[in-house]
């Protein structure tokens, strides 16, 4: 299993070595004037100058190459001209509300769509096959940022349910000491259930339009493999066997079905990932999306550059867990690899 | 596939092609008839087709006269969606926005079709260094999450609607160069192909006159599948700030101009594009999932 997951990581290298060269080629070969992008819109020639000396864009292209990743190496993103911080430094303080908005959303859409997809298949023609079938199509039609601004018509302005669309926390309550950064966690190992309560709020609605985002290719995927696993052979060995409905559903369907799944998931996550920014700007969500949104407007380009890099190094560990997670519930692909 | 086959590959003869052209059209007839859905997202396309062709002609006022006296005034007789904070017709705007909206995903699909078709027969036809450097391509580019490579691509490239159209081809790109290789590389040796290549035909003729008339129609249910998801892309793009200047109209920009009145509750200026952009998108998904069920009966979920 070691063997194997450490195999794994190396060839995940190609992709990673890939992610930086283009990374690096997005700033430094396309049409567009870098130095200028990294002076900032206000700057006057001379300082553009000064800049593309500072970042050594009068050397050779390889010589570049190779200064950049040794930055990389040492953690030197650039810095941010609006907020005047390092890159590094601003997204690792900002990674954590964004992470735990997408984890919730993650779970919010799992913790749904997987029963709704199996009740589909064990059902099928049923109300909740319909119902899974309407699900999956409206939530891959459904722009997130439009989604999100409905629920916030309804549910703050109609209803008055949840609090103003306005980041983590209200006014009235403090940040809870960081230890994971994840704000429902701090409170709760600080046993500060008001900030938990604050927190656990504000996280509803824009965990809830992601949800409602990830909730389709899972519907469906888990559907169709549901009804894959239930036409089967084993399937019908172990009914013939006379082992009850649950059994056969949960124990022998369930768990074969699941790879298919868990495989989408790598899909989610791309889909999930973007769909952040869109839900990070429509909630004024404190995270690396809305960071990066911000920098592109003001042509703050190190920043950007940045959030592009940390997403798809993200992205790729992602993917290894997933595959790593494969191999946990199919033991054949441990032993094929 | 069977379906494929039979209606696709004999295009040696025209009489075939015609018999089969029928059948396909009536298999088509079956199909929409069986599927009232794709029915509906039919009409919704052609209503779509009318606002992006003549929108501009036929929409009471301007999409771009403000009346300050006429603000922030809720759907009305005068203004089916309400104006907007300049006393703009939302109606108009959103009408005329069809085009620019439908013009960024045609033109990135287009481009993408294009880029994604040669680069993946290239790559099952011939193999070799081709496939290695196309596959080496378009693995990069899925190691990234899409959106946010759709956004580094547009800051790079400059913030223009050609480069939203460019960034919204670049990352389709994996999609279709994948399955034109896939069904380039299958055709590769098979039976009319070698016949083709027997008979003297040149590698360049066969990919011309062979291949490329058979992977056309799983290319073009492709093209539609992924007409939705380039004009979500281009509206993401645009609500955050990329692309499209105001006061053009389009969705994106519409829904993120109307987003701050939402929370003072006037839900209209963001809920009529946003809900053009849904159903935009809805008609396409359910237009690919029907073309889908035509050309490949088979891949039916």
């Amino acid at each position: 299993m070691l063997s194997q997951i450490a195999r794994r990581l190396l060839t995940a290298l190609p992709t990673l070595i890939g992610v930086i060269i283009v990374t690096f080629l997005l700033t430094r070969v396309l049409p567009g004037d870098t130095a200028a992008y990294f002076a900032g819109p206000a700057a006057t020639p001379q300082a553009i100058e000064e800049v593309k000396k500072k970042l050594g864009l009068d050397r050779s292209l390889p010589v570049q190459f190779v200064s950049y990743v040794e930055a990389l190496a040492k953690g030197d993103l650039g810095a941010s001209l609006s907020t005047g911080q390092t890159v590094v430094k601003d997204i690792r303080t900002r990674l954590p509300a964004s992470a735990e908005l997408t984890l919730a959303g993650l779970v919010l859409g799992i913790v749904v769509a997987v029963p709704l997809g199996i009740l589909a298949a064990v059902r099928q023609g049923s109300w909740i096959d319909h119902l899974c079938r309407v699900v999956a199509t409206a939530g891959v039609s459904l722009p997130v940022f439009f989604s999100g601004l409905l629920l916030v018509y309804l549910f703050y302005y109609r209803l008055g349910w949840a609090p103003p669309p306005m980041g983590r926390l209200d006014v009235f309550s403090t940040a809870p000491n960081s230890i994971t950064g994840f704000y429902l966690i701090d409170s709760l190992i600080a046993r500060d259930f008001e900030t938990f309560r604050a927190a656990f709020a504000q996280l509803i609605l824009p965990a809830v339009t992601l949800g409602m985002f990830a909730l389709a290719p899972i519907a469906r995927m888990t559907r169709a493999s549901m009804l894959a696993a239930l036409s089967s052979e084993f399937v019908r060995t172990a009914k013939a066997s006379g082992l009850s409905t649950r059994a056969v559903i949960v124990t022998y369907a369930f768990r074969n079905a699941m790879l298919p799944v868990v495989t989408t998931l790598g899909m989610v996550f791309s889909f999930l990932l973007g769909a952040n920014v869109l839900v990070e700007k429509v909630f004024a969500w404190p995270g690396i999306g809305s960071y990066a949104v911000d920098a592109l407007i003001k042509s703050d380009f190190a920043p950007v550059q940045g959030f592009v890099l940390t997403m798809a190094i993200l992205y790729v560990m992602l993917n290894l867990l997933i595959d790593i997670l494969y191999g946990v519930i199919d033991p054949r692909v441990r032993i094929e690899a | 596939m069977s379906a494929l086959e039979t209606e696709a590959e004999p295009t040696a003869t025209s009489s075939g092609f015609m018999r089969s052209a029928t059948a396909t059209l009536q298999h088509a007839r079956y199909t929409f008839a069986e599927n009232p859905v794709s029915g509906i997202a039919f009409a919704l396309f052609v209503v779509l087709l009318i606002c992006a062709v003549i929108g501009p002609a036929i929409v009471p006022y301007s999409p771009l006269a403000s009346d300050t006296a006429a603000a922030l005034k809720p759907p009305s007789l005068q203004h089916w969606f309400g104006t907007d904070q300049l006393g703009r017709d939302m109606f108009s705007r959103v009408v005329v926005a069809t085009r620019l909206d439908m013009a960024i995903a045609v033109f990135s699909v287009a481009l993408v079709f294009a880029m994604g078709g040669v680069a993946g027969i290239a790559a099952g036809f011939f193999g070799g260094w081709i496939d290695q450097v196309v596959g080496r391509t378009a693995d990069t580019i899925m190691a990234f999450p899409l959106f946010v490579l759709a956004m580094g691509i547009v800051a790079a490239l400059g913030n223009t609607v050609t480069n939203i159209v460019i960034a919204t081809a670049i990352i389709n790109f994996p999609l279709y160069a994948r399955i034109a290789r896939a069904e380039a590389n299958i055709r590769r040796d098979s039976g009319f192909v070698q016949a083709a290549r027997l008979t003297g035909n040149s590698e360049m003729r066969i990919v011309l006159t062979q291949i490329l008339p058979n992977i056309m129609p799983i290319m073009v249910v492709q093209m539609s599948l992924t007409m939705g998801y380039a004009i979500l892309n281009a509206a993401g793009l645009s609500f955050i700030g990329l692309g499209v200047k105001p006061p053009t109209p389009e969705w994106g920009i519409m829904v993120a101009e109307g987003a701050g009145f939402i929370v003072s509750g006037d839900w209209w200026i963001a809920f009529f594009p946003g809900a053009a952009l849904m159903l935009a998108v809805f008609c396409f998904n359910l237009l690919g999932d029907g073309l889908r069920d035509i050309v490949d009966p088979q891949r039916r979920t």
